[in-house]
C-alpha cells in the first residue's frame, strides 16, 4: 500500500470586534433579548441601503498587516444570493472577485517528527485572501433539529449583520495537528491585535476545512471534501483526523471519493454527508450596486499600521532579550494579550521586569486561575502591584506578609496601603517592641543559647527564626539579629 | 386653488390670500370629483394632510414647501403609512421608517396628499402592471398615463395634487410626464438619496420631481437634492439653488439633436413637435447640431439584462418570512417561499425576476450580465463624446404618445421598445427632463432635454426658456 499525504486548506470566519454591525449602527453585543439589536437595515426592510462600518474595514486591514498580506488599493462588495429565513435580504453582502486583502502568511511551530519530541519546526502557512462579509441571524426550531420537519421555527436577527472576516489559506497544511496549531496561533494573533475575541466555542471564530489525500510525491491534488462544524480547536483536529481516516480507508478499498460537503458529528466523532457538489448553490454573485468601492488611502493604512501592537512572537523575543526573562515565563506572559498588557503597564511605572513577572505569575495569575477570572475583571491595578513590590524592597513588609496583603487586595479591591496599615502587617522596626520577644525567645531556648555562647555562631539564625515566628513575620530580620547578639553578648 | 402651480400658491400663502387648509381642501374636492375615473392613488392621507395644513396656517409648520400638496409614489417608504409598491406581496406593509426624501418633505413643510399608483415595483411603462388598480390618462380615459409613475403623473395632470414624486429607472418619471402633459425630471444618479425608495434596479433608480411647470420642478428639486450619509451612492456635492437657473436665455447653449432617436419608429406629430421645439430654441439664439450616439440601439437590450439582474436580487427579500404576504398554502419552508412568491408577484415582475436570475447564473454571467455592463460603458462614452460639443441633448421623451389601455399589455417587447429614448439616460446616470411640447390627437407630447452629469441647471435653463415662449404647460386636461 502506498503512503498518502494529507492536504488541508482552511476557511476561517472571524467575528470582528466592532461595537456596531457591518452595515448599520445596531449593537453587536451578545446575549440581548431576541430581535432587540435590530433596525430597518439589518432586518432587510424594503428600501433600505447598507452603509459600510469603517471600523470593520480598519480591523480587516489590521489583520492583513499582521499576516504580512497585501492591502488591495480597490476592493468591491458583492451580493451572494440565496434564500434562507436567517438571511433577511435573501442575499449576503460579501466580497467575491476583489477582496480587500490578498496574499500573506502565518508562521507556526510544529513538532519535528522523527527527531526528539522537544525539537520544533517552523512552517509558513500561506494566506490566499481575507474578505469582509456580514453574518446571518439565528434560527430556533421547535420539534426538530433543523427547519425541515420542525413544527415552528423562530428567527432572531440580533446576530444578523455582524461583521465577519473570512480568512482563506492555501492548501499548505499537511496534518490535522498542523491545522489545530494553525487555528490556535491564528486565534492568538487575532486576539492579540484586538480584531476578534476568537473563541471557537462561542462561535466568534469558526473553521471549515477543504481536505484531500494523495500518494506521496504526486503533484496534483486528490478529490477534496469540505468539512464543517468543528467548533473547538480540539474538534478541528478530531474532525480532520476522522476525515483523513475515511479518505484513507476509501482509497485502500478502492472506493471513489466524492466531492461533497460533510460535517463533523461531535457525538459520534465521525463525519457525515451534508450535500453533494450537484446540490451546491449557484449564488449568482454580482457587484453590490448599493455600495461604492473600498479604496483605503496610503495614509490611513499607515495610521492603522501604527496602531498594530507588537505581535506575540516579537514580544516573546523582546521579553527574553531585553528583560532577561526565561523562555517559559515569557511564554506565559505573552500567551494572553491582557496579561502582557498588564505586565507592560507595570513596567511603565517601575522598570523591574523580573520582580513584576514573578509576582504576576506566582501570585496574581494563580489567584485568577483559581477564581476563573480574566485580569481585565479585577480592580487590582498595575500601580498597586508596584506599590506592593516597593513596600517589600523598603522593608516595610516582609515577603510572607506581602502574599497575604496581595490576596486581600485581589479579593476586596482595597488598595495596598490601606490593607497594610489596617492589618498592622508593617514590619516591626521599633526596638522596644522587639526587645520583649527577643527576651522571651532567649528564655525559652536555653539549649541553643548555650550552643551559641560556646562558639557555634550559625545557631543565631535559629534564634532569629524563632523571633520571626513569634512576631508573625513582621520583624525585620537584620534588626532581630542585631538585638539578639546584643542581648547574648 | 389646486390647479395653480406651487410657486403661485406659495406667494398667495405668503400674502395670506389663501390658507393651507383651503388649498388642501380644494385638492381633496378635486380628488373626490375625479379619482373614481382616474384612479391615481393607492392610499389617501386626508386626515394627516388637513392636520399638517392647519399647522401651517397656525405657523407651527414651515419651510420652502409649507402648505403645498404633494403626492408620493407608493414605492417610497412612509413610516406607519401603507407602502405597497402596488404589489400584492406588500399589500399590508407599514414601513417602520421614513425614506430620506419623505423626511426632507416633512422638514420643508409639504402636505402629503397620498400615495400614488405605479406598475408593480415600478416595472412597466403604463401602470397597467399595478396589482391594485389601473390608472387612466386624464387627457383620455381610454389611454394609459404611462409608467411606472403613472399615478403621480395622472394626479398632477388631473390637479389631484400640486406636486408629486416619481422614481425613474428607465424612464418611469419622464415617460408618464410626457403622456400626461406635465413636467418630470430624473436627476443625475446620486443627486437625490435613494434611502427608503423600494429598490427595483439599484444602479439605475433615481427619485425626481413631477410638476405642473419648470419653476415648480426647480423648487421641488431644491428640497430633494443633496448628499445623504445613509446612501453611499449619493454624491458628496453641494446642491445649488436650482431656481437661479430659471433664466429665459439660451444664447450660449449648443443643443444636440440625437439622430438615432428622431428616425424610424417616431410617430409623425411627435417628430414634428420636437423639430418645432428645436427651431424655437434656435430662434432664441441656441446653436443646434445633430449628434449621433451609435451604441444607443443596444440600450434596451442592455437595460433588460442589468435592471432585471439587480431586480432579481432586490426582490428576494419578499419571501413571506418578515412582512407582507405569506401564502396560506405554505406547509413548510419551500412551499412558503414558492407559494408566497407565486401568489404575491404579478406576471411582469415574475418575468423580470426570471430574466435576471438567468442573466446572473453560473455559466451565463459573462455572456449576459458582464457584457451588458461593458455595453453600458460604451453608451456612457457615447454621451460623453456628444457632450464635448453640446450643452444639452434633445429627443422626444417617447416615440409615441399615450397608447390605449390593453393595447400593449400582451406584447411586452413592444412595450419595452417604447422606452428607447429614456433608458440610455439611466444607463449613463445622466439628468433629463420631459416637458410638454405639443399634442397629437389630443394627447400630450413630451420633449426630453438631457444634460451632463450634475448639470441639472443647464437643463432647467433650456426647459424654462422653452416654457416661457410656449403655452403647452398651461393646457389643462378636460376629464371625461
Ligand atoms: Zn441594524
Amino acid at each position: 500500500m502506498s503512503k498518502y499525504e494529507t492536504v488541508i486548506g482552511l476557511e476561517i470566519h472571524a467575528q470582528l470586534a466592532t461595537e456596531s454591525k457591518m452595515f448599520c449602527s445596531c449593537s453587536t453585543k451578545f446575549g440581548a433579548e431576541p430581535n432587540t439589536n435590530v433596525c430597518e437595515i439589518c432586518t432587510g426592510q424594503p428600501g433600505v441601503l447598507p452603509k459600510i462600518n469603517k471600523k470593520a474595514i480598519e480591523l480587516a486591514i489590521k489583520t492583513g498587516l499582521a499576516l504580512n498580506c497585501k492591502i488591495e488599493p480597490m476592493s468591491v462588495f458583492a451580493r451572494k444570493n440565496y434564500f434562507y429565513p436567517d438571511l433577511p435580504k435573501a442575499y449576503q453582502i460579501s466580497q467575491y472577485e476583489l477582496p480587500i486583502i490578498t496574499g500573506g502568511h502565518l508562521e507556526i511551530e510544529i513538532p519535528n517528527e522523527g527527531e526528539n519530541s522537544n525539537s520544533r519546526l517552523r512552517k509558513k502557512i500561506n494566506i490566499t485572501r481575507i474578505h469582509l462579509e456580514e453574518d446571518a441571524g439565528k434560527l430556533v426550531h421547535k420539534g426538530a433539529e433543523r427547519i425541515m420537519g420542525s413544527e415552528e421555527s423562530l428567527v432572531d436577527y440580533n446576530r444578523g449583520g455582524t461583521p465577519l472576516m473570512e480568512i482563506v489559506t492555501e492548501p499548505d497544511i499537511r496534518s490535522p495537528l498542523e491545522a489545530k496549531i494553525f487555528m490556535e496561533d491564528l486565534a492568538h494573533l487575532l486576539q492579540y491585535i484586538g480584531v476578534c475575541d476568537a473563541k471557537m466555542e462561542e462561535g466568534s471564530l469558526r473553521c471549515d476545512a477543504n481536505i484531500s489525500i494523495r500518494p506521496v510525491g504526486q503533484k496534483e491534488l486528490g478529490t477534496k471534501t469540505e468539512l464543517k462544524n468543528m467548533n473547538s480547536f480540539r474538534f478541528v483536529q478530531m474532525g480532520l483526523e476522522a476525515e483523513v481516516a475515511r479518505h484513507t480507508e476509501m482509497k485502500a478499498s478502492g472506493e471513489k471519493i466524492i466531492q461533497e460537503t460533510r460535517y463533523f458529528d461531535t457525538k459520534t466523532h465521525d463525519t457525515k454527508s451534508m450535500r453533494s457538489k450537484e446540490e451546491a448553490h449557484d449564488y449568482r454573485y454580482f457587484p453590490e450596486p448599493d455600495l461604492v468601492t473600498i479604496e483605503p488611502d496610503h495614509k490611513w493604512i499607515e495610521e492603522i499600521r501604527a496602531t498594530l501592537t507588537e505581535l506575540p512572537e516579537k514580544k516573546r523575543e523582546r521579553y527574553i532579550n531585553e528583560y532577561g526573562l526565561p523562555n517559559p515565563i515569557a511564554e506565559v506572559l505573552i500567551a494572553t494579550k491582557s496579561i502582557s498588557d498588564y505586565f507592560e503597564e507595570c513596567l511603565k511605572i517601575e522598570n523591574k521586569p523580573k520582580e513584576i513577572a514573578n509576582w504576576m505569575l506566582v501570585n496574581v495569575m494563580a489567584y485568577l486561575k483559581n477564581k476563573n477570572l480574566d485580569i481585565k475583571d479585577i480592580v487590582f491595578s498595575p500601580r498597586e502591584l508596584i506599590e506592593l513590590i516597593k513596600l517589600i524592597e523598603k522593608g516595610t513588609i516582609s515577603g510572607t506578609a506581602a502574599k497575604e496583603v496581595l490576596i486581600k487586595a485581589l479579593e476586596t479591591g482595597k488598595n495596598i496601603k490601606d490593607i497594610v496599615s489596617e492589618s498592622g502587617a508593617t514590619q516591626i522596626s521599633d526596638e522596644g517592641a522587639l526587645q520583649q520577644i527577643v527576651k522571651e525567645v532567649i528564655k525559652n531556648n536555653p539549649k541553643q543559647v548555650l550552643q551559641f555562647k560556646s562558639g557555634k555562631d550559625p545557631v543565631i539564625m535559629y534564634l532569629v527564626g524563632q523571633v520571626m515566628k513569634e512576631s508573625k513575620g513582621r520583624a525585620k530580620p537584620d534588626l532581630v539579629q542585631a538585638l539578639l547578639r546584643k542581648e547574648l553578648s | 386653488m389646486n390647479k395653480k402651480p406651487a410657486h403661485e400658491l406659495l406667494s398667495l400663502l405668503k400674502n395670506k390670500k389663501v390658507s393651507a387648509v383651503e388649498i388642501v381642501k380644494s385638492t381633496y374636492e378635486q380628488i373626490e370629483k375625479h379619482e373614481k375615473e382616474i384612479s391615481a392613488y393607492v392610499t389617501l392621507t386626508k386626515e394627516l394632510a388637513l392636520k399638517q395644513a392647519k399647522a401651517v396656517d397656525e405657523g407651527k409648520r414651515s419651510g420652502p414647501l409649507a402648505g403645498i400638496p404633494i403626492a408620493v409614489k407608493d414605492n417610497m417608504c412612509t413610516k406607519g403609512i401603507l407602502t405597497t409598491c402596488s404589489s400584492k406581496i406588500l399589500h399590508n406593509y407599514l414601513p417602520p421608517y421614513n425614506a430620506t426624501i419623505v423626511e426632507k418633505l416633512e422638514a420643508a413643510g409639504a402636505i402629503t396628499i397620498g400615495k400614488t399608483n405605479l406598475d408593480e415595483f415600478a416595472m412597466g411603462s403604463s401602470t397597467e402592471n399595478s396589482a391594485i388598480k389601473t390608472t387612466k390618462n386624464p387627457w383620455n380615459l381610454n389611454c394609459v398615463p404611462g409608467g411606472s409613475s403613472g399615478g403621480s403623473a395622472a394626479a398632477v395632470a388631473a390637479d389631484e395634487t400640486v406636486l408629486a414624486l416619481g422614481s425613474d429607472t428607465g424612464g418611469s418619471i419622464r415617460q408618464p410626464a410626457s403622456f400626461c402633459g406635465i413636467v418630470g425630471m430624473k436627476p443625475t444618479y446620486g443627486r437625490v438619496s435613494r434611502y427608503g425608495l423600494v429598490a427595483f434596479a439599484s444602479s439605475l433608480d433615481q427619485i425626481g420631481p413631477m410638476t405642473k411647470d419648470v419653476r415648480d420642478c426647480a423648487i421641488l428639486l431644491n428640497v430633494l437634492s443633496g448628499y445623504d450619509e445613509k446612501d453611499s451612492t449619493s454624491a458628496k456635492l453641494e446642491a445649488p439653488d436650482y431656481t437661479k437657473a430659471l433664466i429665459d436665455d439660451v444664447k450660449n447653449l449648443t443643443v444636440g439633436i440625437i439622430d438615432e432617436l428622431m428616425g424610424e419608429g417616431v410617430e409623425g406629430s411627435t417628430k414634428e413637435a420636437i423639430e418645432k421645439a428645436v427651431k424655437l430654441l434656435e430662434s432664441k439664439g441656441a446653436k443646434v447640431k445633430k449628434v449621433s450616439l451609435p451604441h444607443l440601439k443596444y440600450s434596451v437590450a442592455t437595460y433588460y439584462l442589468i435592471a432585471p439582474a439587480e431586480a432579481s436580487s432586490n426582490l428576494g427579500r419578499y419571501d413571506g418570512v418578515k412582512y407582507g404576504l405569506r401564502s396560506k398554502e405554505a406547509k413548510d419552508l419551500i412551499t412558503m417561499y414558492k407559494n408566497t412568491r407565486a401568489e404575491g408577484f404579478g406576471p411582469e415582475v415574475k418575468r423580470r425576476i426570471l430574466l435576471g436570475t438567468y442573466a446572473l447564473s453560473a455559466g451565463y454571467y459573462d455572456a449576459y450580465y458582464l457584457k451588458a455592463l461593458k455595453v453600458r460603458t460604451l453608451i456612457k462614452e457615447d454621451f460623453e463624446k456628444a457632450f464635448k460639443d453640446c450643452d444639452v441633448l434633445i429627443s422626444p421623451t417617447s416615440p409615441i404618445p399615450a397608447f390605449k389601455i390593453g393595447e400593449k399589455a400582451n406584447d411586452p417587447l413592444s412595450m419595452y421598445l417604447s422606452d428607447i429614448a429614456t433608458i440610455p439616460v439611466n444607463l449613463a446616470g445622466l439628468p433629463a427632463i420631459s416637458i410638454p411640447c405639443g399634442f397629437a390627437n389630443g394627447l400630450p407630447i413630451g420633449l426630453q432635454i438631457i444634460g451632463k452629469a450634475f448639470d441639472e441647471e443647464t437643463i432647467l435653463k433650456a426647459a424654462y426658456t422653452y416654457e416661457q415662449n410656449t403655452n403647452w404647460h398651461k393646457e389643462k386636461a378636460e376629464i371625461r
